[in-house]
């Protein structure tokens, strides 16, 4: 498989602030890969390190072969980026939006008319091109930026929170567009925040505290020793009572971990704390419908225990 | 090089349609024209005066006749005691008091010395020199005409003449230098704006990934800036000619050739500021901070060569001082290529310095 983008040891330091330390990534064509971790983690900045808009301390990026510090102009025309905030210019339409932009890649007006009709009917904007983008609401908003970037044919797409702040069902359309993008070979690159989110990329990596702390697959990361130590397991406990359930299990000895998930509580349990032993517990405490059953963790699970782990190591 | 240049420019003309503030563009230049033109009357004349008269005899009568005639003194009122007429004068009711003692008229008559008190209010300055040369220009040729006497028997004869500006008509002098004024205020400010506010609304940062040139994109928010220079520039010359009356007396083209060199160092100062604000009240104040010694020390109100030496070595580093010159020097003294070129070469200078600052300023990325 090509490396469409390959970053080595990228580090950012603002002043006294490290907000990107050694950061190493390689993406291959037509996979979209999901960029977690909390807010203020460096997440922007490393896209912004690999779209070129800011210079690293330390570190290389390429993108499609080209290198990114070197080559930044050639680049350019190589990949389509949406920041967080919307972007476009408010007082101008939808048409005079992508109009322009289409302009600034260079598209001939042949070119530009057949493009516009493709990626409005891509994004679901045909009855729109002649709205302020002003009055447009969030989640058509995202589809107008996410319909200039992509006006040019990138072969990479960098997305910073393209989902945050929008309605579900937009969320969802903007997801099958990802999907069809991908499909047809672009490269993804996608912050997000939602688990369900990261769940459906193809590779994902977190970032905490400045640092990559892992990256692959998500079956394979919910496979990792780290997450999952030996003797112990996942369980999704269903109940009538979830919030009581949680506190219940929270002081129950052999119980490692305890969160909510969904309707369910996730928790990481010792062997020894079996299916039989949770259920009794729970009814014992007079909760009457109770289902416990061993599951893998979910990405969540294996963010929330990789996480503590560093503090936890930090702390030692 | 020019890459973007003609898409940017295109939206920038939507933008500055679309902008409510646009309709102020034009509204503004005549604001202030109006105000310098009309209102701000540097002219000395009609002063409100008030006469205490203790004489009140032929004499005397004519004697303040003779000084409203000299139009610098306007009488609104008589006063009947020295303190009325000092009230009169401490509460700005009147800026002048001629004061004439009960023996005026006797000791003209008996062909001895009269005096007349003359009290100024020496607040304004100005108003007050005037008032000064005009009383003692009267009591002068007055005591000529008493004694049968003419100004020929004068050793010497000075005969001032003015040149450019024969009535001394304030307009004159303020009209051409406010078309200066306007048009720096004008580029800096929408220039440093129009950059600062795509870099406040996050647009900044989506045009740098794209291909756009550095060239293109400043270029492109520029010139359509300068066109709107150019119409304001052409405005206010047909209001000074048209309703102030002032003639343009050298060439209209070389006037509007040399107003182009000028907006080099003006827009060049814009984007100047727009590289080092991170947000408009920042531009806006790197903006006042470039204007203030553009208004007061360009010669535009105060005459440079009366300033302290080094404030007046300070205005040479001022672009609006060389513009001023070129632009009094045409529409007043009807001044040619062969007088301005070196004042449009400064510019020229100017221009080239602030640009290579901005070049070197402006970079393709963020932080």
């Amino acid at each position: 498989m090509e490396a469409m983008i390959r970053a080595e040891g990228l580090t950012k330091r603002f002043g006294d602030l490290l907000a990107v330390q050694d950061v190493s990534l390689e993406i291959s064509r037509g996979d979209i890969f999901g960029f977690l971790g909390p807010n203020g983690s460096g997440k922007s900045t490393v896209i912004r390190m690999l779209c070129g808009l800011l210079q690293p301390t330390a570190g290389r990026a390429e993108l499609d072969g080209l290198d990114v510090g070197a080559e930044a102009e050639e680049v350019k025309t190589r990949i389509g980026y949406m920041s967080q905030r919307f972007s476009l210019y408010e007082d101008l339409t939808v048409q005079e939006n992508i109009d322009f932009y289409g302009a600034v890649y260079g598209l001939g007006s042949s070119e530009l008319s057949e493009r516009r009709r493709t990626v409005t009917e891509l994004v679901g904007l045909e009855q729109r091109q002649g709205q302020m983008a002003r009055t447009l609401s969030g989640g058509f908003k995202q589809r107008l930026a996410l319909a200039c970037s992509l006006l040019h044919r990138p072969r990479i797409l960098f997305l910073d929170e393209p989902t945050a702040g929008i309605d579900p069902v937009a969320r969802r359309e903007i997801w099958d567009l990802l999907f069809r993008l991908a499909g047809e070979g672009t490269t993804l690159f996608v912050t997000t925040h939602y688990m369900d989110e990261a769940e459906r990329c193809s590779e994902v990596g977190y970032i905490y505290q400045s640092r990559l702390m892992v990256r692959g697959r998500p079956q394979d990361l919910k496979q990792l020793p780290e997450v999952t130590p030996a003797g112990t397991q996942w369980f999704a406990v269903l109940c009538d009572e979830p919030m009581r359930a949680l506190v219940l299990l929270r002081g129950l000895p052999g119980i490692l971990d305890a969160t909510i998930f969904g309707e369910a509580v996730h928790i990481l349990a010792r062997e020894r704390t079996g299916k039989s032993a949770i259920e009794g517990f729970l009814r014992g405490e007079k909760m009457g419908y109770v289902d416990c059953r061993q599951v893998p963790p979910s990405l969540e699970d294996v963010f929330v225990s990789l996480t503590r782990r560093h503090r936890g190591g930090l702390e030692a | 090089m020019f890459r973007g240049l003609w898409p940017v420019m295109r939206k920038e003309v939507i933008h500055i349609r679309r902008d409510p503030a646009t309709r102020f563009i034009f509204a503004i230049p005549l604001l202030e024209l109006l105000l310098f033109g009309y209102a701000i009357e540097m002219d000395v004349k009609n002063i409100s005066t008030v006469v205490f008269n203790l004489d009140q005899q032929k004499e005397s009568r004519e004697l303040i006749k003779e000084f409203e005639s000299t139009r610098y003194f306007r009488v609104t009122g008589q006063v009947y005691s020295d303190r009325d007429m000092e009230s009169a004068i401490v509460s700005g009711r009147a800026k002048a008091g001629i004061k004439i003692p009960p023996d005026y008229s006797d000791r003209l008559v008996n062909g001895r010395q009269a005096t007349v008190q003359v009290l100024i209010d020496g607040s304004d300055s100005t108003s007050a020199l005037r008032l000064l040369q005009a009383s003692q220009t009267l009591g002068f040729l007055k005591s000529l005409k008493k004694g049968g006497l003419t100004t020929e028997i004068a050793a010497v004869d000075v005969r001032p003449r003015l040149l450019f500006n024969p009535n001394l008509e304030s307009a004159n002098f303020f009209v051409p230098g406010l078309i200066g004024v306007i048009l720096q205020l004008v580029t800096v400010f929408l220039t440093a704006f129009s950059i600062v506010r795509e870099r406040e609304r996050g647009t900044m940062e989506q045009l740098l990934v794209t291909p756009v040139s550095k060239e293109g994109l400043i270029l492109g928010k520029l010139l359509p800036y300068c066109a709107i220079g150019f119409m304001q520039t052409g405005l206010v010359l047909l209001v000074m000619v048209l309703l102030f009356g002032v003639p343009i007396h050298g060439s209209v083209s070389l006037l509007l050739l040399l107003s182009g060199v000028f907006l080099i160092p003006a827009l060049g100062m814009g984007i100047v500021i727009s590289t080092f604000a991170h947000n408009q009240g920042e531009a806006m104040q790197a903006a006042m901070m470039v204007m203030l010694p553009s208004i007061l020390l360009s010669g535009f109100v105060f005459p440079r060569e009366s300033m302290p030496y080094f404030i007046y070595l300070l205005t040479f580093l001022i672009p609006a001082t060389y513009y001023l010159e070129i632009l009094r020097g045409i529409i007043l003294r009807g001044a040619g290529w062969a007088a301005l070129w070196d004042e449009a070469a400064i510019l020229l200078g100017f221009g080239i310095l602030f640009m290579v600052l901005s070049a070197l300023r402006f970079k393709k990325r963020l932080g």
